[in-house]
């Protein structure tokens, strides 16, 4: 048989199955289940219900409060005291608490709970980022979240995959996050509708972990099952250094890649695998990639936007807040200044990258820029907190979504864009090439 | 089981900060994400639902985030029943999960605001009384079907898994 590499992945966790196709519901064992502030209470509840007295392995809980927190009110104190409540009532050690933590989907990479071949499932949509790392990974509802904290097992319908073979150079300033939009553009929100999508290609193979987590990230936003990116000599080297920094988390971890490894030995989709569909982009020429409101599929080449006027931009996210995004974003704005009447928000993703920035000299950069920091949160990306939009407001931000209302009033405006784009756009108070700054 | 309803009518994309506003997930309680439901997109919306209505909707209803908060507050605000020509993923599961019912049609655009439905779930019929019509759709796959047929995950996997 030719599989695909997700049809590995699953089948490989899928216990007594001799042979997998596309279509099929199984019971598969979960490596990593997750969930945040707003999920897990629900999650929580529903445990709790179920009479469960424990999970079924505390090690492959993890817990993150990132979207309301550090707490906006006292109702989101009270729903991040559910996590807490019950991180220490379950030992579940993988309970992130502010300061030592991070949005979640860039803390668990960093974090070195990711490595290619798992099963992970998280109860939030941009779970799919994972794939980067050559996962099969998926956003899920809080029962099943809650359901797998139980049995150690979630249920799947196995997906088609759709193949998207990148061609070409890549021009300077474009990036990971301009791929996925364009991609998004073509196939529309629901082009990949319970699909996996594969990037692959030359384009793919010279990518750095930062632009394949951006890609991955936003799979949902074309309706995607999953995102996933074959594990090369890039991934190798990142779960090294990873891996190196996080001692104990390594230690732990490598116990449930050792789980797998025999299953997975080639993590590669077979030559003969089956593909729904297979599309191939030449990037040579595209330019900066911008998502227009109100669907991340509305999208246009930068400088067809040079008159759109901004207050407000956002350089963070479970997209585009790793340290690379924010080092793009200080090269377009050492020197100097956002825009009077523009508010640039920089969101360091997680602490780690946080302390990378200072140490790197970005985080003064940006305050002299006239920006304003903010520890780790999702924060606006989803109208939460942290720089809300008011009535006739525009904001172009390097997040995911750009609904009506998401960001704030259903009166706002939000651009979605590369972290170069909206530097250069907090630089010029509307939407710009970075070209046009430097 | 048969629910009988008025339609109301919201079209392509429909995704869950639509349905509920990532501002008000800050309860799990059904009645107050209700009356917030569809807020963005259509403030009157609660008001107009009588309970046992069914929302119909266009393509990809539910997509964008995975809050299981948007299935609740449909079924918190009255809504007996979803039908659209499809559903985004992770909300089609939720659904599922908590039993909220669920139809896929392709006629979805053929039923106009404020019509009559009459669905008939376990044979996924769907009677359109005010235009004397009637569809028919697929139905759940087996697998789901049985989760569907106990009421929701947790009491399916209580039932098969533990």
């Amino acid at each position: 048989m030719s599989y695909t590499i997700t049809e590995k992945i699953l089948l490989a966790h899928t216990p007594g199955k001799k042979d997998i196709h596309s279509g099929e519901f199984i019971w598969a064992k979960v490596d990593l289940a997750l969930a945040n502030d707003i999920t897990a209470p629900l999650a929580i509840e529903e445990f709790r219900k179920s009479g469960a007295k424990k999970v079924f392995d505390a090690k492959r809980v993890v817990l993150v409060p990132d979207h309301f927190t550090p707490a906006k009110d006292l109702r989101s104190a009270n729903q991040a005291k559910i996590l807490y409540d019950f991180a220490k009532e379950y030992r579940i050690k993988n309970y992130f608490e502010i300061g030592q933590m991070g949005i979640e989907h860039a803390l668990l990479p960093e974090r070195g709970f990711i490595h290619p071949g798992d099963l992970i499932i998280g109860a939030d949509s941009h779970t799919c980022t994972y794939g980067a790392l050559g996962a099969f990974s998926t956003g899920m509802g809080s029962t099943d979240i809650a359901a797998s904290w139980i049995t150690g097992h979630a249920w799947f319908r196995v997906p088609q995959t759709i193949k998207f073979i990148y061609t070409g150079k890549l021009k300077k300033w474009v990036s990971g996050k301009d791929l996925i939009l364009y991609t998004i553009g073509d196939i529309g929100v629901d082009g990949a509708l319970y699909k996996a999508m594969e990037f692959c290609g030359p384009v793919i193979q010279k990518l750095g972990i930062d632009s394949r987590l951006t890609m991955c990230n936003m799979a949902i936003e074309a309706g995607g099952k999953s995102g996933i990116i074959e594990p090369d000599a890039v991934t190798s080297e990142y779960i090294r250094e990873v891996h190196s920094q996080q001692s104990t988390v390594h230690r732990k971890k490598k116990k449930l890649w050792t789980m797998n490894r025999g299953l997975l030995t080639n993590l590669r989709s077979d030559k003969y695998a089956q593909y729904s569909d297979i599309k191939e982009y030449d990037i040579s020429k595209l330019e900066p990639q911008v998502a227009c409101p109100h669907l991340p599929s509305n999208v246009k080449p930068v400088s067809e936007l040079s008159n759109v006027k901004v207050h407000q931009v956002v350089i963070g996210s479970c997209t585009n807040g790793r340290i690379s995004d924010l080092r793009v974003a200080a090269k377009v704005m050492k020197g100097r200044f956002v825009k009077s009447y523009v508010r640039a928000i920089i969101i360091p993703a997680t602490q780690t990258i946080y302390m990378q920035a200072i140490k790197e000299g970005l985080i003064d950069i940006f305050a002299k820029a006239g920006c304003v920091i903010s520890t780790s949160t999702c924060g606006p990306c989803l109208g939460g907190h942290c720089g809300i939009l008011t009535e006739g407001e525009v904001a172009i931000t390097t997040t995911n979504r750009n609904f009506i209302g998401r960001m704030g009033s259903p009166k706002s405006f939000v651009y979605l864009a590369n972290p170069a784009v909206a530097a250069a756009s907090a630089v010029m108070g509307r939407i710009a090439h970075p070209e046009e700054v430097i | 089981m048969i629910l009988k309803g008025k339609s109301h009518k919201f079209g392509d994309d429909i995704n869950t900060d639509d349905i509920i506003a990532a501002k008000y997930l800050v309860t799990t309680d059904p009645v107050e994400l209700g009356k917030k439901c569809m807020e963005t997109i259509d403030p009157d919306f609660v008001k107009q639902v009588n309970k046992g209505d069914i929302i119909v909707a266009g393509k990809n209803f539910g997509c964008g985030s995975s809050r299981e908060h948007a299935p609740i507050a449909i079924k918190g605000v009255g809504i007996s029943c979803v039908i659209a020509k499809s559903f985004a993923r992770i909300f089609y599961r939720n659904a599922i999960n908590i039993g909220l019912p669920i139809i896929e049609i392709a006629q979805a655009d053929e039923i106009n605001n404020g019509d009559e439905l009459e669905i008939e779930l376990v044979k996924g019929e769907i009677k359109n009384i005010s235009q004397g019509k009637a569809y028919k759709s697929q139905g759940f796959p087996e697998f789901m079907q049985k989760i569907v047929e106990s009421g929701g995950l947790m009491q399916w996997i209580a039932k098969e898994k533990r």
